[in-house]
């Protein structure tokens, strides 16, 4: 695995700096022709040196499903999200479709999220903008977070974006959030008292038993996971996470989650966004 | 007689991971400058065999979560966060290995490892484990008179 990792890695950096083909990867990741970049070195205010996306860690077998969007079961979503596009709701009875050309408009969106909304003042991730759309301009009701046609949507708009660098801002208006961001990921808490940092930054690459420790990147996110056969959002995975560790999550869409999103995002500056992707 | 009955009795009775009586509170453990625990928590000889059952229960110790050992060569999958148990009784003490199942953080700083006999400042604790250790002070025990069995 660490040699596949490191090999996927060379290649990669190698396809970033020289443009070269990516024929020396073991096993990278092509959808459709496009080869999406799964390693890179790492932002300079982390102490490891490379950031691996989720994929790296996963077995063959799902890695598999998601180089086909035919055998990918996220696709299901999307096709339900885009029935959503067409559907007109609310007092001002539109759909995404009355006022967008096609979620293609939202190419690269994706890769800089959350960011700072400055006619809003506040940090916007994809779900944030979603229910902006919905609750301000088409007089509908918000879409309710981690649940699926909400998680649908934000797969949609996140594959519009498949393969662009992550790049999400972390100075300026943000950078108060960031900071709360990176003292909640080395917070222990829960009755196992643990932080993010002890299983994803001092332990990936290591089982957890039966579970191939990743660097809990979120590039990938929305998930389809195939252990509850779903997509799960960045929130909803958080809190799988804290419930596991025996702690009170936070609150889904809240401030604390908010900016931790904000923290991870930013972790993975340098990898591609995936979403959705397949994980275990 | 009818007194070791009526021990037997509150025993099978007992709460998980709430203190009982004549049990050493978490609180009350005394831990040596090195993380040493020298006195038992419960006064009662650990049980190996159901000491095993705590270590491999993903619910109790699963501590085969991050420790790999042979002598379970039959469970499935064992973790490679911390040191493999083979032989850890030829390495640590009872009372070290008494110290470390507890409160492991006295004997490594900064460790990932969870203190299994300790029941309060933990940050934003499930409500249903509030004030709870994870193991019970005989389940420390029981775990320990298992991992003595683990030798090279």
């Amino acid at each position: 695995m660490r040699i596949i990792t490191l090999t996927a890695a060379v290649a990669a950096s190698l396809a970033l700096f020289a443009g070269a083909s990516s024929a020396q990867v073991t096993d990278p990741l092509v959808v459709d022709g496009q080869t999406i970049v799964t390693s890179a070195p790492a932002p300079d205010f982390l102490d490891i040196d490379e950031v691996l996306s989720g994929w790296n860690f996963r077995t063959a077998e799902t890695r598999a499903l998601q180089t086909d969007d035919f055998e990918n079961p996220a696709m299901i979503f999307v096709d339900q999200a885009l029935d959503d596009w067409d559907t007109a709701e609310g007092t001002a009875n539109k759909a995404c479709a009355d006022c967008h050309s096609g979620p293609e408009e939202f190419a690269g969106l994706r890769a800089e999220l959350p960011r700072w909304n400055d006619d809003q003042g506040a940090l916007f991730n994809m779900e944030a903008y979603i229910n902006f759309c919905r609750t301000e301009r088409m007089g509908a009701d918000s879409l309710k977070l981690a649940k699926p046609r909400m998680d649908a949507m934000v797969a949609l708009l996140s594959l519009q974006s498949r393969g662009d660098i992550i790049n999400v801002a972390i100075d300026g208006p943000v950078a108060d959030i960031w900071e709360r961001g990176r003292e909640l990921y080395y917070t222990r808490v829960g009755q196992l008292d643990m932080a993010c940092a002890n299983c994803h930054e001092d332990n990936y690459g290591n089982m957890i038993r039966a579970d191939h420790l990743s660097q809990g990147q979120i590039n990938g996110f929305p998930a389809y996971r195939l252990k509850n056969a779903k997509l799960n959002s960045t929130h909803g995975r958080f809190k799988g996470c804290m419930n596991n560790i025996r702690a009170t999550p936070f609150a889904v869409g809240g401030e604390e989650f908010t900016a931790l999103e904000l923290y991870v995002a930013s972790r993975g500056n340098g990898l591609a966004v995936e979403g959705p992707s397949v994980r275990n | 007689m009818k007194n070791s009955m009526l021990l037997a009795v509150c025993a099978s009775v007992a709460t998980f991971a709430t203190v009982q009586a004549g049990e050493v509170a978490p609180a009350d453990v005394a831990f040596d400058d090195y993380g040493a625990v020298e006195m038992s928590l419960t006064g009662v000889a650990g049980d190996a065999e159901n000491g095993a059952n705590v270590f491999k229960n993903r619910k109790l110790g699963n501590c085969l979560a991050c420790h790999a050992n042979s002598d379970m060569a039959s469970q499935l999958f064992h973790g490679e966060v911390g040191p493999v148990l083979d032989g850890v009784s030829d390495r640590w003490s009872a009372a070290e290995l008494r110290g470390i199942l507890s409160n492991s953080g006295n004997t490594f700083d900064g460790t990932i490892m969870p203190a299994f006999y300790v029941n309060d400042g933990y940050v934003r604790p499930l409500e249903k484990f509030e004030g709870k250790s994870i193991l019970t002070a005989q389940q420390v025990e029981d775990v320990l008179a298992y991992l003595q069995t683990l030798s090279e």
